[in-house]
């Protein structure tokens, strides 16, 4: 799923100074479940904002509102009727979720309450995890299902740098080391011999290099 | 074979001492000279590290030509860090069409640790890549994209390997992967840890690796206890043992600089002695007058003619 934090508070009220009308817009995908920009969330910094809009006499009318998904055609249109009641939006989607509601109400100013981190995982309660960076050609069956491109600080395709110590990333010791965890699956799994591989340079086209890009599936479109 | 001084001499059986220049934090050059007076005619080659640490510096390619004025054969370090591959090859064509005979092929330090922590990475490619980037370049004549070249780049093809650096029991294999991509010679982190290193070379010798790479070991001569101590507590994939620095606290604090060159000169009279082991590199961080020192004690001095 796509993993994001809130801004910090201080900057999402900057953001709203001029307005006394908002929408706050939340997301019930992923943002939802990485604790960021669901209906919980929006309800939190509604009242956060209220509350200091009022100590400084600046009253703020928010409306609270959470779309199943933000990112989606199907249901940003659910806004349609009440959102030019306010003078801006507050978006508490993902990047995707933020431009998507800009893009289809363009007369409208959209602001993010969230910074968008990373594709990943939920280890635990409370904790989030990057796995993927969506570089477009997967190469996780060369690599024990550990992605050296998303995992490794350096994204190095043919093994641990010299900063790898005691199983960790030199750049945070909190960090696994990717390669690390690259050869211990390799060897559970009985193939380090295919560490010895030569892995060429990737070809980035497939991915954010080569361009935005936009998926097409012919048979399923509608006209 | 190319123009290379440590290649010819390698070729010879010589024990090849090499040391390095860290190009300075300005367009001075004569801070290079001034470095590079003090490694005149105690080695064979002196590398050129590429922003070390990732703290901007004069560019190694400038620093190298600097020092070949001099007469030095320089070793340019190249990283990955910094340049996508079309950047790098662009810079291997010139370095050679200006005569630099050796490539020292790295990822490079993340950028978190340097003075641009906010700047972005590119690592294109990786060092084991721009090993055989380069090799592509020099013995098929083309770029890795395919294009012909007019005028190969003839360089000697290094490659650096921290034996000390996890997972230890792949580290000989990497190397192997970088033989296998064209790597040539290869300078290895410092080693304070011989029996540690005593294994690698042993799992090095087992896959033959010797013979097709030159292994020159890494030496660093300590200043003192505390600098002992941060280098095995702060410096990544830095294995330091606690004899060592009890040795040097074991003396006076004024002498522990000298108890350090004779550590260092002791570890490089030991490392001669293992089998595969076919030079050293004395990597004296900003205190590149010992060197002469050092190899001078290690029995290392004078050099052949270059």
């Amino acid at each position: 799923m796509i993993v994001g934090n809130r801004k910090p508070f201080e900057e999402i009220l900057e953001m709203v100074k001029p307005f006394k009308k908002i929408l706050l817009l939340g997301c019930r995908e992923c943002i939802t479940v990485c604790a960021a920009g669901g209906e919980r969330e929006v309800g939190v910094l509604a009242s956060e904002l209220k509350m200091a809009r009022a100590k400084d006499g600046q009253e703020i009318e928010i409306k609270e509102f959470t779309l199943e998904r933000q990112c989606d055609y199907e249901f940003i249109d659910q806004i349609k009727p009440f959102i030019d009641d306010y003078e801006a939006v507050v978006s508490m989607a993902c990047g995707a979720g933020i431009q998507y509601t800009a893009e289809h109400y363009p007369s409208k100013i959209v602001l993010p309450a969230i910074n968008t981190t990373f594709l990943g995982v939920t280890l635990e309660q409370g904790v989030w995890s990057e796995r993927c960076q969506g570089c477009g050609e997967c190469v996780l069956h060369l690599t024990g299902g550990v992605c050296p491109v998303a995992r490794c600080a350096k994204s190095l395709f043919n093994g641990p740098c010299g900063g790898s110590a005691s199983g960790k990333c030199e750049v945070n010791k909190d960090t696994d080391c990717a390669w690390q965890l690259i050869v211990d699956r390799l060897k559970t799994l009985g193939q380090l011999d295919r560490y010895e591989d030569f892995i060429p340079a990737k070809d980035w086209k497939p991915s954010r290099d080569g361009g935005p890009r936009t998926r097409v599936r012919e048979d399923l479109r509608l006209c | 074979m190319t123009q290379s001084n440590i290649e010819r001499l390698l070729e010879k059986g010589v024990f090849v001492v090499t040391s390095e220049c860290g190009p300075p934090k300005g367009a001075d050059a004569e801070a290079v000279r001034k470095k590079g007076s003090l490694l005149k005619g105690v080695v064979d080659a002196v590398n050129v590290t590429d922003n070390q640490t990732s703290v901007v510096r004069m560019s190694s390619f400038a620093s190298c030509l600097i020092l070949k004025e001099m007469g030095f054969d320089p070793i340019l370090q190249m990283v990955c860090r910094d340049r996508n591959r079309i950047a790098l090859q662009s810079d291997i064509l010139g370095a050679a069409a200006l005569g630099i005979n050796n490539i020292l092929c790295l990822s490079g330090d993340h950028q978190s640790f340097g003075d641009h922590p906010g700047g972005k990475n590119v690592f294109d490619i990786d060092s084991m890549q721009l090993i055989n980037t380069v090799r592509t370049m020099r013995d098929e004549g083309r770029l890795i994209g395919g294009e012909e070249l007019k005028g190969r780049p003839n360089l000697f093809i290094g490659a650096a390997e921290n034996p000390f650096a996890d997972p230890f029991e792949i580290r000989a294999m990497r190397l192997g992967k970088k033989v296998k991509a064209g790597c040539q010679f290869l300078q290895t982190q410092c080693i304070y840890n011989l029996e540690k290193f005593g294994k690698w070379m042993e799992m090095v010798r087992e896959r033959g690796l010797h013979e097709k790479c030159a292994i020159l070991a890494g030496v660093t001569p300590l200043k003192s206890a505390g600098m002992a101590r941060y280098m095995k507590t702060s410096v990544p994939g830095m294995d330091v043992p606690e004899e060592l620095i009890d040795r040097l606290k074991g003396v006076p604090k004024e002498k522990q600089a000298e108890e350090g060159v004779k550590i260092c000169v002791e570890m490089i009279q030991q490392l001669k002695e293992i089998p595969g082991v076919r030079g050293v590199h004395i990597m004296a961080i900003e205190w590149e007058e010992k060197v002469a020192e050092i190899a001078e004690a290690a029995g290392l001095s004078p050099r052949p003619e270059a």
